[in-house]
């Protein structure tokens, strides 16, 4: 009798062994599907309000279920989206917009222009570019359902630029119910007008996130541009699976259990490119940038001739080489609104291209340095930018300075950058960052030029009043010739202050299924047009 | 009733050590480029600039009517976030305790039974091996030899069991063997060890004397007067399952209990935190009565 038992024990697990192999098999078909796209993220999608955080994840959740009234094309011009026509008054106070035929929430509503103008209002509280567009707006009109107005105080050279800006906090249309949430608080729902519909029974925060196309979209009939055109879906299903293991993301591209890898290691890129079956694309073109801010209410930090002598001493194909390692996938950029915009320019880089260690020890010795303790938050869990504190230490050694770079999680720093006390109560000197080009592309956007301090300052809170006056003429100034030459000015003035220093561009990319084709390369993540062969 | 002032304790001390650590959810729920009035709103509006012991009291208010609170950055209840992980990750403790005993209990009582031969010592050098080989390196390796070079199983990823059976049980596989490698050497050991103790015994020399076979002595006789050592120690590898799973987790990307919390941490997202935690308490509570409840059941001289 128990020899009996055995055996059938025996034989249950032998048939669930069986059947797994069999599973195995049939989740390989399942993954070929062609009407589901599976991709990995690069992080783990929690916050679903895309206004309410500058998370790159909740922007590319906010290109999937919202529209906007405008979007960038390839070449950065702003075209409309979901705006039909606009009209700009000969005096250029007002702006009249025109909704395009068609345009639903998910839940059937149309979308009118008082669901606009309460979601303008929203972004316009958080985002920098649209707090600058508020504060020249005299008021936001509906005329009718479909049509509203923008009327400023006076004229301002970035409303379009404002309204198509493609990366964190884009001025997405939501229901004018969601919208009317205060901006410190998540928007209750997931209802947007876009080309995905969010299936909210299957989301689980930072594991998965699915989403089905929008049957009532209306794409544009232009050809898709970037985040311009027709967002045409050509799948039924797109899964987000967050893999926090990189060699698990890429053993699943390898076998074709995912179609995409938004942002590959580097360190497995050659294993990537070694099958047939994947392809490498630079889906970012502008790439992404890394930082060094200094923190300008601590002593030393304040006399700007010590910065100088920081800024004279960072050598950045040091900090690129240690962090990205291959020179595919990196350039030395001193440029401070990208190396591949319009705005972008090499005037008043000094220092980052080429280090004078000789000069910055003689600034450092004419700044009244006197060795005081320079505390470098360093982040030793945030393999995106670890390095970048490694490289800083022993580079303003060499100079002479007093570092102490003490490490902690990159949380912990994010919490800690906010403080704005004296060293001895937690505060902090540098810390080093990484941002998408498209986030700093112009002298609005780009908070690290900011020179307001701590009222409404960056991190750091770099007070100057000429660069303001300088962003101001910049955002006033409709004549792009002449807004290129306000940004050369911006610039300048950042590097004689050392607003921050530019330690690099790198570009981020992707793996696909060598089955994909259609991945349209954005500043953000944009899944339309993505089908699989 | 015991279990109550050990999850009261636990709660009080997980709230406090949460706000006494260094990070601040609303300057990450915020965002890299958020300016300090931002964060400020939001922190007010999470209601973390209100002093400790009035959050205490609010959440601890909560708390005893069944609320453990929501996300700080998805905004979901944490029972629900918790109630979506549970079933993974018990399915892996499960999977793996049970593969585990069957493995592991019948090499230590071999292991005992010929102590000193070639099998005792090939099961003890086994044994060393589940110790010391990281958990994460062996799930690498029958990822890339199952999955990779095979091509017989996934590469990760969770089904549930409604998904049926074949499904489940092709996802779970990997990771129930990659990770119970580590409890095979340990059960099989202290069975061994505990079966050495019982082996020596008189009684035992009587059940050969009366002619009884091996097996029968074995199990019947050393095996029930070895199991409280060896019922302890898998009740404990059961609680260490249910809370140290999560590099196998993440290696084969189970989205279980122990990734939640561990992103929790890292988030600093505390209405998670304490619920897991309190949780977590709640089940080591249960195992260790689990325990107790065994004892008794298989040593009726045992009384509480």
């Amino acid at each position: 009798m128990r020899s009996r038992r055995f055996h059938m024990l025996v034989s249950a697990i032998g048939l669930s062994i069986g059947l797994g192999l069999l599973a195995g098999a049939a989740s390989d078909a399942v993954a070929q599907d062609k009407k589901t796209f599976r991709m990995v993220p690069h992080s783990g999608l929690r916050i679903t309000d895309p206004i309410i955080t500058t998370a790159f994840i909740s922007r590319n959740h906010g290109y999937m279920i919202y529209d906007t009234l405008f979007g960038v094309d390839d070449k950065m011009a702003v075209k409309p989206q979901m705006v039909d026509k606009y009209e700009v008054s000969g005096d250029k106070l007002t702006y009249t917009f025109t909704l395009r035929d068609g345009l639903k929430f998910h839940n059937g509503a149309p979308v009118t222009s008082a669901d606009v103008i309460a979601s303008l209002a929203r972004w316009g509280t958080n985002d920098a570019m649209g707090q600058k567009l508020f504060s020249y707006t005299k008021e936001w009109k509906a005329v009718n359902d479909k049509t509203f107005q923008l009327v400023l105080k006076e004229p301002y050279g970035l409303v379009l630029d404002s309204l198509g800006k493609p990366s964190s906090q884009v001025p997405f249309i939501m229901p004018k119910a969601m919208a009317d949430t205060p901006a410190n608080k998540n928007v209750p729902d997931e209802i947007g007008s876009g080309p995905f519909r969010m299936v909210k029974s299957e989301f689980q925060p930072g594991v998965k996130v699915v989403y089905e196309k929008n049957p009532d979209y209306k794409p544009r009939s232009e050809p898709a541009s970037n985040l311009s055109g027709g967002k045409v879906v050509k799948v039924d299903r797109v899964e987000w699976i967050t893999m926090s293991d990189a060699q698990t993301a890429t053993n699943a591209i390898l076998k074709g259990e995912i179609d995409m890898i938004e942002q590959a290691s580097y360190d497995l890129l050659p294993e990537l490119k070694k099958s047939k079956d994947v392809v490498i694309k630079d889906l970012l073109p502008l790439g992404m940038n890394y930082m060094l801010r200094m923190n300008w209410l601590q002593p030393p930090l304040d006399n700007v001739k010590v910065r100088q002598a920081i800024l004279h001493a960072i050598y950045q194909e040091d900090y690129l080489a240690a962090q990205i390692g291959n020179p595919e996938y990196y350039n030395v950029c001193g440029a401070f609104f990208g190396c591949s915009t319009p705005l972008a320019t090499d005037a008043g880089a000094v220092g980052v291209k080429k280090p004078d260690l000789a000069k910055a020890k003689k600034m450092l010795a004419e700044s009244g340095y006197k060795g005081e303790k320079i505390v470098i938050m360093a982040p030793t869990d945030l393999n995106s930018i670890s390095q970048l504190p490694l490289v800083t230490t022993p580079a303003l050694k060499a100079i002479g300075m007093n570092i102490e770079m003490q490490s902690m999680d990159w949380q912990t720093l994010v919490g800690r950058r906010a403080k704005t006390d004296p060293i001895d109560q937690g505060g902090w000197h540098i810390f080093h960052t990484a941002w998408g080009t498209a986030d700093m592309m112009n002298p609005i956007a780009n908070a690290g030029v900011k020179g307001l301090g701590k009222q409404g300052g960056f991190f750091g809170w770099t007070e100057d009043a000429v660069i303001e006056k300088l962003r101001d003429d910049y955002a006033r100034e409709t004549d792009p010739a002449k807004q290129k030459k306000l940004a050369e000015a911006v610039q300048k003035r950042a590097y004689e202050q050392v607003l921050y220093i530019p330690l690099g561009e790198y570009h981020q990319v992707s793996a696909l299924r060598s089955n994909v084709v259609g991945a349209l390369p954005t500043p953000a993540l944009a899944l339309w047009n993505i089908e699989k062969k | 009733m015991a279990a109550i002032p050990v999850m009261g304790v636990v709660a009080i001390f997980v709230f406090l050590l949460l706000r006494l650590s260094p990070g601040d959810p609303a300057a990450i729920l915020a965002g890299d480029t958020a300016t300090i009035e931002t964060i400020a709103a939001i922190r007010a509006d999470l209601g973390l600039d209100r002093p400790i012991p009035e959050q205490f009291i609010t959440w601890f208010g909560q708390l005893v009517q069944g609320d453990l609170g929501r996300s700080v950055l998805s905004k979901q209840p944490v029972t629900t976030l918790i109630a979506q992980r549970v079933e993974p990750t018990l399915s892996l403790a499960l999977c793996t305790l049970i593969f585990a005993i069957i493995v592991a209990v019948p090499m230590g009582i071999l292991a005992a039974w010929k102590q000193g031969s070639w099998l005792d010592r090939g099961i003890m050098a086994l044994s060393v091996a589940g110790f010391s080989v990281p958990v994460f390196v062996l799930g690498y390796v029958l990822i890339f030899v199952f999955s990779m070079k095979l091509d017989l199983l996934p590469v990760q990823g969770f089904a549930s069991l409604s998904e049926g059976l074949p499904a489940f049980a092709a996802r779970i596989t990997l990771p129930t063997i990659g990770l119970s490698f580590i409890y095979i050497a340990l059960f099989a050991r202290i069975t061994r060890a505990a079966m050495l103790d019982v082996l020596g015994e008189d009684y035992i020399r009587t059940a050969h004397a009366k002619g009884l076979k091996d097996h029968v002595v074995l199990v019947k006789h050393a095996l029930r007067n070895a199991a409280i050592p060896i019922v302890s120690v898998i009740g404990i590898g059961f609680a260490l399952l249910i809370g140290g799973v999560v590099i196998t987790e993440t290696v084969f990307n189970i989205p279980g209990i122990g990734r939640l919390v561990v992103d929790a941490v890292l988030a600093r997202d505390y209405p998670i935190i304490q619920g897991v935690i309190l949780l977590f308490s709640g089940i080591y509570v249960l195992i260790n009565l689990a325990i107790d409840i065994a004892y008794v059941l298989l040593d009726p001289r045992i009384r509480y």
